[in-house]
């Protein structure tokens, strides 16, 4: 009974735990509750995982109505990779979050926080999930809604600023997906995208399909802030809270390159896409724009939180790079990319909650010689850092490893300039974090360690553990990039 | 005749224009948040013109009509203004909070302000 409807219970747990955080109205037992929905929502990934692993997918007719006409459940091997993704880091946020949002957030919102935490975590897994078009829509806007509200849930003025300019962008992309469904729906007669990609097959190439397609990139785009549609995302990451900030740098982003991948090889068919559409050109310039444009903004920058923002601008432009090859060993690349960076950036983001629990500032001017008086936070935040840059023995390496073997492969040796750049680049922007914490004298400031706080012990425990996953799939790759390479062999062949 | 046989959907592009360029040139939160709302207006404009059979009627069973104009774009749409709703009630919100905080809905000034 449990077992065969799992991929329901998958969406549907967060989302009635959402409201009873409400009524629970107490931020220990909504912390408590959020812990144990995440806990059981990784378990159903993971189990989720195991059945896709043997029975190659699961559909899943909601509430019983088949497929073409009821909204169906679809998951494949690349489904349950995302959603593994996201709920381990769903898990792990959570874990800390209870430290560090007393401080960041009003304490009589503290439990809204959670609520709406556990709508977004609804939203990214219902998008990751459905087979519907209009549901993914639906979704979307979910995940979208209560990210505006928690990044506006912040102490700092300018994040309801950041909000309202995230949300004006946002609602944009998502309007446009909502065209693009339209019009897919006008030429097909059907929402169901499995349904839709057999019959999309057969209809004629009229401009309406072609209309659809760029709605819906541009769409996504936004959504994905791919390079020169990124403009909300600087200012969300900088002053919403911190954790906030880990948990959206580490899923949003990811879940809609997810998208696009769905969209481009499940829909469309990635012949019709690169080929006929030659979208691949676009591609392979909004990644080399978002690679160098993210890292030199990163580079000028004082907020930690800002030039993290910028450094994950420029990680998207590698991801989006990997798609635009048009090889299995590129897309493979695309997939480990979006796993790796997904634990290393929000490990540097809850690093820079740490720093802000004990400093109350994120500007690399005040932290000058903080390395002295907080050793452990700065060493977990260098190896995350390291792994940025693509050191190796970290999983950045591999990441980039793979990108610079499929560009090679596909005979885009540019690209493996661009990418060496861009590494020699993140190299300054994280070694002037490094210089300022381990090399300047200690300041007299404002800004001292305040250790009245107690250490945050929980908060420790899951940045450990992302130090850790950093370091595992740095040496040990078999589980990521196998299961990355049957996905990306299993839909370049589909 | 052309443009007349496909009127709604020329009103359509009128008024998702009218709806972007007001999101882009005012400089009015609030106006920004009806500029979006013209926008998702004219989206749903289209989804109902879609669904659009000519001479079917409404999608009643009897004996007497055997064409019926598609009612799937009207429930579309009925769950799309529900979420609109939401996110201009979230967006009033939040510019209702930026006037106590910053003293103004006007965006240059809030831009200089952040500075």
């Amino acid at each position: 009974m449990i077992s065969s409807n799992l991929p329901a219970l998958q969406v549907v747990i967060p989302l009635l735990a959402a409201p009873l955080c409400i009524i629970l109205h107490n931020r220990i037992l909504a912390w408590l509750l959020t812990v144990l929905v995440t806990l059981t929502s990784l378990g159903i990934s993971c189990a989720l995982l195991n059945r896709v692993l043997i029975e190659d997918s699961i559909t899943y007719a909601m509430g019983g109505w088949i497929a073409p006409w009821g909204i169906e459940y679809y998951i494949d091997k690349l489904t349950a990779y995302m959603l593994l993704i996201i709920n381990a880091i769903a898990v792990l946020v959570s874990i800390g979050a209870r430290e560090s949002i007393e401080n960041e957030v009003a304490s009589d919102r503290v439990y809204l926080f959670y609520t709406t935490f556990l709508l977004n975590l609804t939203g990214l897994v219902g998008v990751i999930i459905t087979g519907d078009a209009f549901n993914l829509f639906v979704f979307i806007e979910i995940a979208s809604l209560s990210s505006y509200a928690i990044i506006s849930l912040g102490k700092n003025k300018y994040s309801l600023y950041a909000a309202l300019k995230y949300l004006i962008f946002g609602t944009i992309g998502a309007s446009f997906i909502l065209i693009s469904v339209g019009l897919l729906y006008a030429v097909t007669g059907t929402l169901n995208i499995a349904d839709m990609s057999q019959r999309l097959v057969y209809a004629e190439n009229t401009s309406t399909i072609t209309t659809a397609f760029v709605f819906f990139i541009i769409g996504v785009g936004i959504k994905a802030a791919i390079f020169p549609l990124h403009l909300w995302l600087p200012d969300s990451y900088t002053y919403s809270p911190s954790i906030v900030s880990a948990f959206l740098a580490g899923t949003t982003t990811k879940v809609f390159i997810y998208v696009l991948i769905r969209f481009i090889y499940s829909l469309y068919g990635y012949e019709y896409s690169f080929y006929i559409e030659s979208f691949n050109y676009l591609l392979m310039f909004a990644a080399c724009g978002a690679i160098l444009y993210g890292s030199f903004q990163a580079i000028k920058q004082d907020s930690i939180k800002r030039l993290l923002a910028y450094s994950s601008i420029s990680q998207i432009g590698y991801m989006i790079l990997g798609l635009a090859l048009i090889t299995e060993l590129g897309l493979a690349a695309s997939l480990i990319n979006i796993f790796n960076h997904a634990f290393i950036k929000t490990g540097l983001f809850l690093a820079v909650a740490v720093i802000i629990y004990f400093y109350k500032t994120d500007s690399i001017e005040n932290l000058s010689g903080m390395a002295k008086t907080s050793p452990f936070t700065f060493i977990l935040f260098l190896i995350s850092g390291l792994s940025i840059i693509g050191v190796p023995l970290t999983s950045g390496f591999i990441s980039k490893w793979y990108l610079i073997k499929a560009s090679i492969d596909a005979g885009y040796w540019f690209f493996v300039l661009i990418i060496v750049f861009s590494s020699v680049l993140a190299i300054i922007y994280i070694g002037r974090i490094i210089e300022s914490a381990y090399f300047k004298p200690e300041r007299k400031s404002a800004y001292m360690c305040d250790e009245s706080r107690g250490v945050p012990y929980l908060l420790f425990i899951s940045l450990c553990i992302f130090t850790f996953v950093n370091i595992y799939f740095g040496i040990e790759t078999t589980l990521n990039v196998d299961l990355a390479m049957k996905i990306s062999n299993d839909l370049m062949s589909h | 005749m052309e443009i007349l046989s496909s009127f709604n959907y020329w009103a359509v592009i009128v008024l998702m224009m009218i709806g972007f360029y007001i999101i882009i040139a005012n400089n009015n939160l609030l106006k920004k948040i009806i500029g979006i709302n013209i926008f998702q207006t004219s989206i749903f404009i289209m989804f109902i013109s879609m669904g659009k059979v000519i001479d079917g009627t409404a999608p009643i069973l009897n004996e007497v009509n055997t064409l019926y104009s598609s009612p799937l774009p009207h429930v579309l749409i009925l769950t799309a203004i529900v979420v609109g709703i939401s996110t201009t009630a979230l967006a009033l919100a939040i510019i209702i909070r930026i006037y106590k905080a910053f003293g103004t809905i006007e965006d240059n000034i809030i831009k200089k302000k952040m500075k």
